[in-house]
């Protein structure tokens, strides 16, 4: 593949990181801890809102953007054709220095 | 059946079950030791994270914690689980692609340097140590109520068992016995959890249930809170320490979740890039379930325990007090010889005089009066929690010393036999030191626990991170940031925590407010971390770029095509 090709690849990781990096922030520094006394002015049924987010939400959040992370970077693997193409061998050999036929410098070469 | 029958029968089943599957998945190789042969499914390898990760800390401590703490339990929670959005996005397929046996595999090859090397198994050392210290004391409280023996008693004996399959069976006798002492545990932390609030508001689910009403019409927290204000405590819905501090606490065992190398090895055992990634995701579910269910159980405990406590006459108390009074972690002084139970927040009135926080998830299925078999299915549960962990840990220990120090530093022509051999013995050796922490712990367990995080965050977590994005980070920048950030840390909590004991330091000298920015010992990770990433970005820039072929690995990791199977050499 073009190295330009692989340079977007891992740029569009990075953004994707980052913008789940910074909701990651929000949901439990800020929310469940930073504006948690103004949220406790709200309310969730029982809950204070400051207080779910700490001891609740942010755990829940948590878990959706993994999820998300995992959905987005397979979508992405698939398009810039860096996915791994499944099933792999159980093993390879152990020969050391071999270099790898797949590492993105010959991506034509089939896995092993 | 009373509970001691049951408990007997629970606690033997169960085992019989891990000695079982250790059994019948030993492990044949040194690949088999280490990275269970490399072809774990993701849900599976989730589940095996799960135990291995939520220790006696999670299940026994953690909701006593926060029934206690309130409010700033908080931290505990939303620090155990954050970790893993870290681990998934940024270490996790990474280091899945790299592709080798252990942290300081990844460590010793990206930084081309022996001293990186023996850095990163020092570091490794120290933070395992420190963790299954923690847990060898969670598995002796267990023993000691359960069995009616000293905690050192408990202990010894879970020392005896941890030893037996740890050793026998490696990586992969460990991930299959934890994913049914997942089993175990999250059923056994559920079920009274669920019994307890259908009992209190009427919701099955204790998620919902902690923000229901009670019988009497009024919100479950709105009660505590006004019993607690009653008691003389700060309020339950609002905390008590600073914000940087909380602020602190949370960064370092986020970033020492995502730092800790038994946590991290787990995602080199699947098959692919892809499935470290979608098992990070599982691990994080397993984990969820318990984790918002332990805040609803301290709040359910809390409530119950004021109840049944205070002003009540101490002759008319339960079983379950007079049984945990003989272990020494609850006491009663009739201070006004009323003989009532005052417990209140004012030290001089309270009478409740020791009240380990750790006991609060195995008396809270007697205290809330639930039938004899889930008060042995907790006993059941805590020591799956401890023993996973302990197992995974002595596993990490092992591999250090047999993998990383003999192998890579001392004998390289070692047999696989012979290394094989090694990595028992370590971890024989290990169980013994962690034994001897178990019954001179340092601290409570969730506490011991929590330092390691901190030692993990300031050590292994930045030179990992810059070793991954930055092409240009060196091995003299990954070796000054691991040890200042580590000796820092480590000097900070020393200082704070022992300096009385050892240096013979004034109270005054330890006291809080000398801490730096209001920041406890237990956040001392994150500022160790700072400091890390710092000295590593500074003695890069003076120090030459790392060779070409170094430089093109860390372009090879970032792309998932060709991941090979985990290999030690």
């Amino acid at each position: 593949m073009h190295p330009n090709a692989l340079k977007a690849y891992w740029r569009r990781n990075l953004r994707y990181v980052l913008l789940l990096l910074l909701l990651w922030f929000l949901v439990s520094f800020g929310c469940g801890i930073l504006w948690a006394e103004e949220l406790n002015a709200l309310r969730l049924g029982g809950f204070k809102l400051g207080f779910w987010f700490a001891q609740q939400g942010a755990i829940y959040a948590f878990v959706m953007l993994i999820f998300v992370y995992v959905g987005l970077m397979n979508r992405l693997d698939r398009a810039y054709n860096v996915h791994e193409q499944a099933p792999l061998a159980p093993d390879r050999p152990a020969g050391k220095k071999r270099p790898d036929p797949n590492s993105p410098q010959s991506p034509s070469s089939p896995t092993p | 059946m009373d509970v001691q029958r049951w408990t007997y029968l629970l606690v033997g089943a169960s085992f019989a079950l891990y000695l079982g599957i250790a059994y019948w998945s030993r492990a044949g190789s040194t690949k088999d030791f280490y990275v269970a042969g490399g072809g774990v499914s993701p849900l599976a390898n989730g589940m095996a994270t799960a135990a291995d990760w939520m220790s006696a800390a999670s299940f026994i401590s953690m909701a006593g914690l926060i029934s206690f703490m309130g409010y700033d339990g908080a931290v505990y929670l939303m620090g155990w689980t954050g970790g893993y959005v870290l681990l998934a996005l940024l270490l996790a397929p990474y280091l899945r692609k790299f592709g080798k046996f252990t942290v300081p595999d990844f460590v010793g090859e990206r930084y081309y340097s022996q001293t990186a090397r023996q850095v990163a198994v020092l570091c490794a050392l120290f933070v395992s140590f420190t963790y299954v210290a923690g847990q060898m004391r969670g598995v002796g409280v267990v023993f000691s109520r359960f069995l009616e023996v000293p905690v050192d008693w408990g202990v010894a004996i879970g020392m005896l068992i941890v030893f037996f399959y740890a050793t026998l069976g490696g990586m992969k006798g460990i991930t299959y016995t934890q994913v049914a002492q997942y089993c175990v545990l999250i059923f056994a932390f559920m079920v009274p959890a669920i019994f307890i609030s259908l009992m209190m508001t009427g919701n099955p689910i204790p998620q919902l249930g902690f923000g229901d009403r009670l019988s009497d019409g009024t919100y479950l927290l709105d009660r505590l809170d006004s019993l607690h204000q009653e008691l003389g405590f700060a309020a339950y819905t609002s905390g008590s320490k600073g914000l940087a501090d909380l602020f602190c606490i949370t960064a370092a065992l986020m970033v020492g979740t995502a730092g800790l190398p038994h946590v991290i090895v787990r995602f080199f055992t699947v098959a692919r890039v892809r499935d470290a990634r979608l098992s990070a995701g599982y691990a994080l579910v397993f984990i969820a379930i318990l984790y918002t269910t332990a805040p609803a159980i301290g709040a359910f405990a809390r409530t119950n325990l004021i109840n049944t406590v205070h002003n009540q006459p101490y002759d008319a108390m339960p079983e379950w007090f007079s049984k945990w009074e003989t272990t020494g972690l609850l006491t009663f002084e009739d201070k006004n010889g009323d003989g009532r139970i005052q417990y209140v927040a004012d030290a001089n009135r309270n009478e409740l005089t020791t009240f380990d926080k750790d006991i609060i998830v195995l008396a809270n299925p007697e205290i809330a009066r639930l039938p004899n078999w889930v008060v042995a299915l907790v006993a059941a549960g805590g020591l799956a929690a401890a023993l996973s962990t302990a197992a995974g840990l002595l596993l990490v220990i092992s591999a250090s010393v047999s993998h990383d120090f003999i192998k890579k530093m001392v004998n390289p022509h070692i047999s696989e036999r012979g290394e094989l051999w090694a990595a028992r013995i370590s971890a024989a050796v290990a169980v013994l030191i962690a034994g001897y922490f178990g019954i001179n712990p340092p601290g409570f367990v969730a506490e011991v626990v929590a330092f390691a995080f901190g030692l993990a965050a300031s050590s292994f977590f930045p030179a990992i991170l810059l070793g991954i994005f930055s092409r240009r980070m060196n091995k003299q920048g990954a070796i000054a940031g691991m040890l200042s950030g580590l000796l820092f840390t480590l000097g900070y909590i020393v200082y704070f925590k022992f300096g009385q004991t050892l240096f013979g330091l004034s109270p005054q000298a330890v006291a809080p407010a000398r801490w730096w920015f209001g920041i406890s010992p237990e956040g001392a990770g994150t500022l160790g971390m700072l400091l890390n990433f710092a000295v590593s970005l500074v003695v890069m820039r003076l120090s030459p770029p790392p060779p070409a072929h170094v430089q093109q690995l860390v372009e090879t990791i970032r792309y998932p095509r060709g991941a090979g199977a985990a290999s030690g050499h």
